[in-house]
């Protein structure tokens, strides 16, 4: 116990034993100690002074934290289907084989198990895995087998080669945000030339709309923000949350924004506080970019020792403020703005009932601008450059530009920067997809695109996209993007709600009996009613989204479904003869006889 | 300017409301029924179990959840609706294990009751036949989650009018669960008592008082003898006091 002690109290120290820092605990803990153990959890309860069961529901919540033991080392496969088409799935297999592993099984020394997570944000340079939370990019098998070495050998991860763990930021077009360069402080200073009122009305001009996806307009969410009436309980805090959960598959422009850009990041923070009299930030990062913390942290060092964050920035005595980092760990869901909330207050993501909104109602109540990695950035371009320059870019309805995370069937997959309207067929000449035959465009919640629609443009009033553009080529099976899709949302459900609960674990279900050759025109007929209840009938955004793309599938490419089903109306999902297999081992039975229709 | 009056039509029908009160609330006050199980006039408002799904003005959003406002147009009573409801309760069914005829519930249970009310003939999907523990440690509450509909009204229950935190709910996705408060995670070694709200709160058949079986005979029980749409504004008379 007493180990459990010095190993748990700095960290809870840390901290001021504050329960809404419970996530940030838990997750430091286990760095320290692998996993959390029954006695750790309850150690932690009981030091927190709240009840087991909330450690319990946040340990259980979050998929990198583990109340089993998983191995001094834990290695999670990226398995969003880019990894699966650059041939992870055959490298986890031979990584498994080495080191003589099922998948999610603990070796019996307990040093190592291997399994599979949802897309880690590396699609440019995949596969790519985490072990214990640091990424590796660029698997091959030579990397597979130097890794399992590493691995037996005990070797803790500080003497792993560094070249393991190097991420580039691949960044093949450059444009109003990539391409310019930036002095630190410059947006700063602008946002305090023009005074709070003047940052809001220059925001207003540039018609900045939310990167993170929904394309809220910015100004009007700082507006909004900046006049929520003060309540009594919470007084007149306001806060400002950077949304750098990351997680939609395919996407990974915030991961380079946070690596090559991060002065912007800040900056566009310290602009939307002083814009709305916010004295506290938090960038919500997500687990699997925690090889950013480090360098994040120094940065914000940088800022404090340059007076562009902390109290009376740039001499400006009313304009206090800093920022903290959390990280969450393996949960989707966190993208969410309302369940981010939730996780940064230190509980499991589940999403908030709306309205009231964040601007009114967000982090412990008070009211909180939530806003994306890129949307920030752009924030500091419109101080610097001015709303209406800004807005010259782009199209009228989408000013400015936009990053897109390219990956897939390209010769040069990485991140591209382009003025809002540029069409689909321009971005697969400029990647090099030369035999393009669909396009994911948002991430697995967005919209698939078929060849006729290149022509169709990157924009809110067209194709909307959070910046994720996954290419199939003509050689591709779509139906395996709609099955790795299907079983990521059953995954990453929270489980809140009936119909995306039930319906993502139904919708797998179904996709699995098609694949395994026993769907029929009911299973497809199935497949288009639960996408109208969970579309219609789900609480937030990740259930009303999960079957977007299993939509545009099934209509948009018959074939792929049509080649799979089989001519009957309706086929059991089980197969008569294996389930007769434990009755012919206990009989020692082989024979013909012992067989149901073995002769197809 | 005339003052706008507090009124709202659910399917066609006009009905005054309270300033506050949901459209749920609004609605049962004035004796339409509209289906919900998470919901309970005691506490704030849920929003996941979904039945109480409505369309206002175009959208789809859940009655529990949204403030009556002067001029909402709300379908309710549809074909559409309850179809989509049917399907919702189809889910619940084959998420638990729900055996009906031998639950000491039955008749009183409030998603078996809807299922009737909304002539839910068959379970429709496959069972996903989960493999979840009956608790029979507490020697005078039975916990069995595998009727939990995960609705969260003892959780609730427990920390807003008992003060006690017995019930949580723990896990993701499909392996959420109710969980209960104490180190062996068993309700005998939990805080609960036969008097704690808690305890009674259970729309379905999980929560259950020990040696109370079949008192009322099945046949005689409250869903037994009327419709849940006829039975739920009486028997939550706060529903009828506007209470929020």
């Amino acid at each position: 116990m007493a180990s459990l002690e010095t190993v748990v109290e700095p960290i809870l120290a840390r901290y001021r034993r504050d329960p809404t820092a419970l996530l940030q605990i838990l997750r430091e803990t286990q760095e320290a100690l692998d996993w959390l153990a029954p006695e750790t959890r309850q150690f932690i309860a009981r030091e927190l002074q709240i009840p087991l069961t909330r450690v319990e529901a946040v340990t259980q919540f979050y998929a990198h934290l583990y109340d089993q033991p998983r191995g001094k080392f834990r290695v999670l496969f990226s398995d969003n289907i880019t990894d699966r088409m650059a041939g992870s799935v055959a490298l986890m297999e031979h990584m498994l084989k080495r080191l003589k592993l099922s998948r999610g099984v603990v070796s019996i020394d307990g040093l190592v198990s291997v399994d599979t997570t949802s897309c880690t944000g590396m699609c440019d340079q995949g596969p790519a895995l985490l072990v214990n939370n640091r990424a590796v990019p660029k698997l091959t098998p030579r990397r597979v087998d130097e890794i399992c070495d590493l691995i037996l050998t005990g070797a803790p991860l500080a003497d792993w080669p560094a070249h393991y763990f190097e991420v580039e930021d691949n960044i093949r077009r450059a444009d109003m945000l990539l391409g310019a360069p930036f002095k630190p402080g410059e947006a700063i200073r602008a946002a305090i030339a023009l005074g709070p009122l003047g940052v809001l009305g220059e925001m207003r001009k540039s018609n900045l709309r939310g990167r993170g996806g929904a394309g809220f307009t910015t100004a009007v969410k700082w507006e909004a923000c900046r006049n929520a009436p003060e309540t009594e309980r919470q007084g007149t805090e306001r806060v400002v949350v950077c949304n750098a959960d990351e997680g939609e598959p395919g996407t990974f422009k915030d991961r380079v924004l946070l690596q090559s850009f991060s002065e912007r990041v800040f900056e566009g923070m310290a602009i939307a506080a002083y814009a709305i009299s916010a004295r506290k930030g938090f960038l919500y990062l997500r687990g699997e970019y925690f090889y950013l913390l480090a360098p994040l942290e120094a940065r914000l060092a940088d800022m404090r020792r340059e007076n562009l964050l902390g109290a009376g920035i740039c001499g400006v005595e009313t304009f206090d403020f800093d920022i903290e980092i959390h990280l969450g760990a393996g949960a989707y869901i966190c993208g969410e703005e309302t369940a981010l909330i939730e996780s940064l207050e230190g509980k499991p993501g589940r999403p908030r009932i709306r309205p009231p909104f964040p601007v009114t109602h967000g982090y412990l109540g008070h009211p909180t601008v939530v806003n994306n990695v890129e949307t920030l950035c752009k924030a500091t371009e419109v101080v610097i450059r001015g709303g209406a320059d800004y807005a010259g870019h782009g199209t009228r309805e989408s000013t400015g530009t936009k990053i897109l995370s390219i990956s897939g069937d390209c010769e040069r997959p990485g991140l591209y920067e382009y003025p809002f309207g540029v069409r689909i067929l321009q971005i697969l000449a400029d990647c090099g997809a030369h035999d393009a035959m669909a396009v994911q465009v948002s991430g697995a919640a967005g919209t698939c695109l078929s060849r006729q629609e290149f022509g169709r443009r990157i924009a809110f009033e067209d194709v909307a996209t959070a910046g994720s553009f996954m290419v199939f080529g003509r050689d591709r099976d779509l139906f395996d993007a709609v099955r790795n899709f299907a079983h990521f949302f059953e995954h990453e459900s929270c489980g809140f709600c009936t119909p995306c609960r039930v319906g993502t674990a139904l919708v797998a279900r179904i996709v699995d009996k098609i694949a395994e050759g026993h769907g029929a025109r009911y299973e497809f007929n199935e497949l288009a009613r639960l996408h109208e209840i969970l579309r219609r009938m789900s609480h937030c955004g990740l259930g009303q989204t999960a079957t977007s793309a299993l939509h545009n599938i099934m209509h948009k490419f018959p074939a792929v479904f049509e080649r799979r089903l089989i001519s009957k109306d309706f086929e059991p999902g089980f197969d008569l003869d294996a389930s007769l297999e434990k009755a012919r081992e206990i009989a020692g039975r082989e024979d013909s006889s012992a067989h149901l229709g073995v002769e197809a | 300017m005339t003052e706008i009056a507090n009124q709202i039509s659910i399917d066609g029908e006009k009905i005054e409301f309270e300033p506050g009160q949901t459209i749920l609330t609004a609605a049962l006050a004035a004796n339409v029924f509209i289906p919900h199980l998470c919901a309970h006039p005691e506490f704030e408002p849920h929003g996941s179990c979904k039945l109480c799904s409505v369309v206002v003005n175009g959208r789809n959003v859940s009655a529990c959840t949204v403030v009556a406002m002067p001029g909402q147009e709300v379908q309710s009573n549809t074909p559409e609706l309850n179809g989509r409801r049917r399907v919702l309760l189809q889910m619940l069914f084959v998420e638990g294990n729900h055996f009906c005829p031998g639950c000491e519930k039955s008749g009183n249970c409030q998603l078996q009751a809807l299922a009737y009310d909304l002539e839910m003939l068959n379970p429709h999907f496959p069972h996903f036949f989960p493999d979840r523990k009956v608790d029979a440690s507490h020697p005078e509450i039975f916990l069995d989650l595998n009727r939990c509909i995960l609705c969260e009204l003892c959780v609730r229950a427990s920390h807003e009018m008992d003060g006690k935190d017995v019930f949580a709910l723990a896990g993701r996705g499909r392996a959420s669960h109710i969980m209960v408060n104490s180190p062996s995670g068993l309700l005998g070694d939990a805080d609960l008592a036969l008097t704690d709200r808690a305890a009674h709160i259970c729309p379905v058949g999980a929560i259950l008082p020990k040696e109370v079986g079949y008192a009322v005979p099945i046949g005689r029980r409250i869903y037994d003898v009327e419709p849940i749409s006829d039975v739920a504004a009486h028997m939550h008379p706060e529903f009828l006091l506007g209470n929020k």
